[in-house]
């Protein structure tokens, strides 16, 4: 019987009669390359990033989506890579901090982090960078207040907010 | 979490269909709440039925004057959508006063109202809580309960049949 219910996924199931648990084929566009996977349905995005496609820039923090430290853009927007499931994004677009450079030069929010000094420990870094990239693009804070309560999902336990806000700022005005 | 099966529902007929065949499965959608739970061992569903690829992503204004919202609007299409923000202002400021921004753009409304309760004696496993296990009783009546709403308690309560 054809499988109708699983177009793009060879393993998966589409009724509870006869399938069983096995491994995905996931086809992922990560930094602008297409990606293939076969893997376990229950592999977090971030798990995948890092263990299967060895994007280590993509932190583990809290593993639970409460600090940040995963963020990554899923078609354009910031989304805790810990808290989602691979499988459930064939076809989908994640940058990953490793893909926001172009050739040879840091994305200017990149470079705006190291001119502020905006870290100091860097584990939450390339969160807070993939953070600042969708609200610039997103375009909808225009004041401090607007870019602390937009990455306020982005917990630094060095506390280099300040430095962070003004690398934002400058950032901002630059694109 | 545990391992368990994954299915893709084609539209909301198929996903109904999945659901009624398998009694331990679970849908997902934006699954910030369910793939956290799973992690905690607090939901170990045998089955995912994902259901975000479906079409339900539209707000619409009905002709009675309502607003109808596709279970899988994203919270932050939600609180930024242009008619909800000028006619719904406090639904709007409420989305955007919880979560962050990264969960509420996963997050879809209809999960939203799904969520299950944050108390941290539920996403304990090891500690009774009625709401997990009925008639387990309630670790948070004498426990840590800064951060929770308990209004009132009784025997009924205590028992999980309130």
């Amino acid at each position: 019987m054809a499988d109708s219910h699983a177009p793009a996924a060879s393993g998966v199931a589409s009724d509870g009669a006869s399938s069983s648990i096995g491994k995905i084929s996931v086809a992922l566009l990560v930094n602008g390359a297409r990606r293939q996977l076969e893997i376990a349905p229950w592999t977090t995005l971030l798990d995948a990033l890092r263990d299967r496609l060895h994007l280590t820039g993509t932190k583990k923090g809290c593993d639970h989506g409460q600090c940040g430290a995963c963020t990554v853009l899923l078609n354009g927007r910031p989304i805790n890579a810990c808290l989602t499931l691979v499988v459930m994004h064939e076809g989908a677009e994640v940058t990953t901090v490793e893909g926001l450079a172009g050739d040879g030069n840091l994305h200017p929010v990149q470079q705006a982090f190291i001119d502020h000094d905006a870290f100091q420990c860097g584990y939450c870094t390339s969160g807070q960078i993939c953070s600042a990239v969708g609200l610039i693009r997103e375009g909808r804070a225009k004041t401090r207040d607007d870019i602390r309560e937009t990455m306020s999902g982005n917990i630094c336990r060095c506390g280099a907010y300040p430095n962070i806000v003004a690398a934002i700022e400058e950032a901002m005005k630059a694109t | 979490m545990n391992n368990f099966q994954y299915s893709r529902a084609q539209d909301v007929a198929d996903a109904v269909r999945q659901s009624a065949a398998d009694s331990s499965a679970r849908f997902i959608a934006g699954g910030t709440n369910l793939v956290d739970l799973m992690k905690y061992d607090v939901e170990r569903p045998a089955r995912l039925i994902d259901i975000s690829h479906l079409p339900l992503r539209t707000v619409e204004e009905t002709p009675d004057g309502g607003l109808r919202i596709g279970a899988l609007v994203p919270n932050s299409d939600l609180a930024w959508h242009s008619h909800v923000k000028d006619r719904y202002p406090l639904l709007s400021s409420a989305i955007l006063a919880g979560a962050s921004t990264q969960l509420r753009n996963m997050a879809s409304t209809g999960g939203n109202l799904l969520q299950r309760t944050r108390c941290l004696y539920f996403y304990d496993v090891a500690t009774p809580c009625n709401k997990r296990k009925p008639g387990s009783g309630c670790s948070a009546i004498g426990g840590i309960n800064r951060m929770n709403a308990i209004l009132g308690t009784s025997a009924g309560f205590r028992r999980g049949r309130a």
